[in-house]
């Protein structure tokens, strides 16, 4: 739970020595309860401030990181709002997909490298499956050790061990344990011994219990035996179960400040599904309402990019909306006599206009402007779109060498451009489009033709 | 094991209910929550969130494969709506289309032929939406309201430019206004006010707050919604009214749902993703709130339909 200043203040020597660069100690604890200043700036905080501080510092859900490979590995966890429009949810959940190793060694290498080689571009972020999850389902070691082998040779995936026995776990983690693989899992039966793979191999562990309290309880547990990295599996397999579950240990965690929930949570949303479709929206589901790790069933494209997709607008900061890359966007196919829109770069209005223009049939340019990601009246009030950077866009981006024609249509909530415009450009004729993107059919076949 | 106490969050709030149909139809009722959308353990979601199925008054120019999973049924209202029904339809939303400048044009005598038509095929409630240009929608929604007098239809676009026309129709015949605003909040607000001032009940205004598809700003109605939604819980009455959203139209507009060509071999299959995108647009919104779905293809509705059977499972 986060100190305020003045309980902060309470804990400092009180002297105003001025060594931290503040000029009293108030100020200090003022600056460190925003987090503009670190505790180590004070060289007399005594040791029991100290620990009460960090204390206080520490989140209220552990920041858990499973896998090593850049950009693949899954670092979660570290929430701090039930909501997302309260600040943002800062570290999306990983999506991984398991794989038993009585499937075969053909089948585990194919599914391995399909899911390694996966990766889909979208508004300018490279989208990807963190991982895999290698199932113990054969009871055998050896062939577990080999799955996890064929695995690790397609790539940098991150791991779950999935094994309900010590030995046949350490065997796997004295194989992989430098890719930070999270074990799966510690349970009522055997929380010691996973607990002490976990030290042993530095890796973190999930904890799997029917029920929150149960989950909680052994997570408590295997934290009291020294472990700090811990995710919880409090067994929940349907819609109904997972969403109330996974609110209240969020809730837990965030307002309680009740540590044995303050853990990254993992999923199974396929374990109980009727069919893909069914474990695809339940995996929705779970991004949205406090999943970090989600393992999926099968690795398939048309339901893996939906809920690539879905965990980008959902973990989207609201105070930094998706940009699109300023440029020529082509709707259609278009050619030298098709229309020229010009649209700012904030990517909500981008979707707007580009979707009508394609909705008026008719192939298009787009000339997409740098607002710094602002709609167009919130830009154009701000001086983030004006006369000037419409020419100067107009000009560099090469749109004159795609058109035969000189015209060049602008939002209608922008029409007061037009005259600047036509000096800035005065090779162009300036069209005033309509102020809705709605509306944007209908304007151009009254105008174009 | 230690007994974990668990946090409720007391809301003292409650959103109106809402109710269509009746007049010697089938009634629907949305809305009266306590809680947050299916957190049953601290409060009521007395009445379950429903589907609306999208039918039009003429040949819609939706893409092939959504066309051809009503096959002939959109040829006539009437047949669709019925096709709707057997789908297991709440209630039918239908698109006066045609009266699109850029369609047919068509005016009130039509509206009101389609509307009667409907009607007469079904006996679910309706809501009756108009092309979207304010004003045809005051053309043909006036004409919608007198010729469903007698039941309660919802009428939609009620819009800040044209709320006053939509909203004496609905004063005049006793209908419901869907007060439709662009993805924000004081907006939205702001329109219910306007709409009470007229003398139109709140518990007979559903709001619609603007749709945006999966990655087509999803992310911004799925806030407006929280913030809606969490508002009204707290006792805002201008704020505490069912929320309606349009993955359907939405969903379909998007390459991701039309396009099986010329796309990223990642998107997987176009039968199934455009499936999911609905389906996903659509269950997304109902975790923040929404109490009505307006929704187009008949596997989407299903998956949709069976999410919501498990989210109420007490």
């Amino acid at each position: 739970m986060a100190l305020t200043g003045l309980d902060i203040y309470k804990l400092l020597p009180k002297t105003n020595c001025k060594q931290c660069g503040q000029p009293t100690c108030l100020a200090f604890a003022m600056k460190l309860s925003q987090k503009q200043a670190e505790l180590a700036a004070c060289p007399h905080v005594s040791d029991q401030a100290k620990q009460a501080l960090e204390a206080a510092s520490r989140p209220p859900i552990r920041l858990v990181t499973v896998g090593v490979g850049d950009g693949r590995k899954i670092e979660v966890g570290n929430e701090t709002v039930m909501c997302r429009h309260e600040k943002t949810f800062f570290h999306e959940p990983g999506y991984v997909v398991r794989i038993k190793d009585t499937a075969g060694d053909d089948e585990i290498a194919q599914t391995a490298a399909a899911i390694a080689a996966y990766g889909v571009e979208r508004v300018g972020m490279d989208l990807r499956v963190s991982g895999v999850a290698v199932e113990n389902a054969s009871k055998n070691t050896a062939a577990f050790l080999k799955a996890v082998d064929l695995v690790k040779a397609a790539g940098d995936l991150s791991l779950v061990l999935m094994s309900a026995d010590p030995a046949v776990m350490e065997a796997a983690l004295a194989k992989s344990a430098s890719s930070k693989p999270l074990i799966y899992a510690a349970t009522k039966d055997n929380a010691a011994q996973m607990a002490a793979l976990a030290l042993k191999f530095k890796c973190p562990v999930a904890v799997c219990a029917e029920g929150l309290e149960a989950a909680t309880a052994l997570a408590e547990e295997v934290n009291k035996a020294g472990v700090e990295d811990i995710v919880l599996d409090p067994g929940t397999r349907g819609f109904a179960d997972s969403l109330v579950t996974l609110t209240q240990l969020r809730r837990l965690a965030l307002k309680k400040n009740f540590r044995p929930a303050g853990y990254p949570i993992i999923t199974f949303p396929g374990e109980q599904a009727s069919s893909p479709e069914e474990e695809t929206l339940l995996a929705g589901q779970q991004v949205a309402k406090y999943a970090g790790i989600v393992v999926l069933e099968r690795f398939d494209p048309s339901t893996i990019y939906p809920l690539l997709t879905l965990r980008q607008n959902i973990y989207t900061d609201p105070q930094k909306p998706i940009q699109m890359q300023p440029g020529i966007y082509t709707i259609g196919e278009p050619g030298t006599s098709s229309p020229v829109y010009v649209t700012t770069n904030f990517s909500l209005t981008y979707f707007s206009v580009a979707g009508e223009v394609e909705g008026s049939g008719l192939p298009s340019w787009l000339l997409v402007t740098d607002s710094e990601g602002l709609s167009v009246l919130t830009a154009w009030a701000a001086g983030k779109f004006d006369a000037e950077k419409i020419a100067k866009s107009a000009k560099t981006s090469g749109i004159a060498d795609k058109v035969s024609h000189r015209k060049i249509i602008i939002p209608g909530h922008v029409a007061t451009l037009r005259g600047e415009l036509e000096d800035e450009l005065s090779d162009w004729q300036i069209m005033v489009g309509p102020r809705e993107a709605v509306d944007i059919p209908s304007f151009i076949k009254r105008t174009w033709n | 094991m230690p007994v974990v106490e668990i946090p409720t969050e007391k809301w003292k709030g409650k959103i109106r209910e809402v109710t269509l149909g009746g007049g010697g139809r089938k009634t629907v009722v949305v809305g009266g929550e306590t809680t947050l959308p299916f957190l049953h353990f601290e409060g009521e979601m007395p009445n379950r969130p429903v589907i609306a199925i999208e039918i039009q008054d003429c040949e819609p120019d939706w893409t092939g494969r959504l066309v051809s999973a009503w096959g002939d049924a959109v040829k006539d209202p009437a047949s669709w709506a019925k096709a709707a029904a057997a789908a297991g339809a709440d209630v039918i939303a239908l698109s006066l289309e045609s009266a699109h400048p850029d369609n047919q044009n068509t005016g009130a005598k039509e509206a009101e032929a389609s509307v009667k038509k409907v009607l007469d095929a079904v006996d679910l409630p309706l809501m009756v939406f108009g092309p979207y240009v304010a004003e045809k929608d005051n053309e043909v929604l006036v004409a919608a309201a007198d010729a469903a007098r007698g039941t309660v239809v919802a009428l939609g676009s009620c819009e800040e430019k044209n709320f006053r026309t939509i909203v004496a129709a609905c004063l005049a015949s006793g209908h419901v206004a869907i007060a439709k605003t662009p993805i924000e909040i004081n907006l939205a607000k702001q329109l219910n006010i306007l709409i009470t001032d007229m003398g139109l009940p709140a518990d007979r205004i559903l709001m619609d707050p603007t749709t945006g598809a999966l990655g087509y700003g999803l992310e911004y109605t799925y806030s407006v919604m929280e913030r809606l939604r969490m508002a009204g819980l707290q006792g805002d009455g201008m704020t505490g009214l069912p929320i309606m959203v349009t993955p359907g139209e939405e969903a379909w507009r998007q390459k991701e749902a039309k396009a099986a060509d010329g796309v990223p071999e990642a998107w997987g299959k176009i039968e199934d993703r455009a499936i999911i995108w609905e389906a996903m647009t659509a269950t997304s919104l109902l975790l923040a709130g929404a109490d009505v779905l307006v929704m187009r293809h008949p596997k989407a509705i299903e998956l949709v339909r069976a999410t919501v059977d498990k989210w109420m499972a007490k």
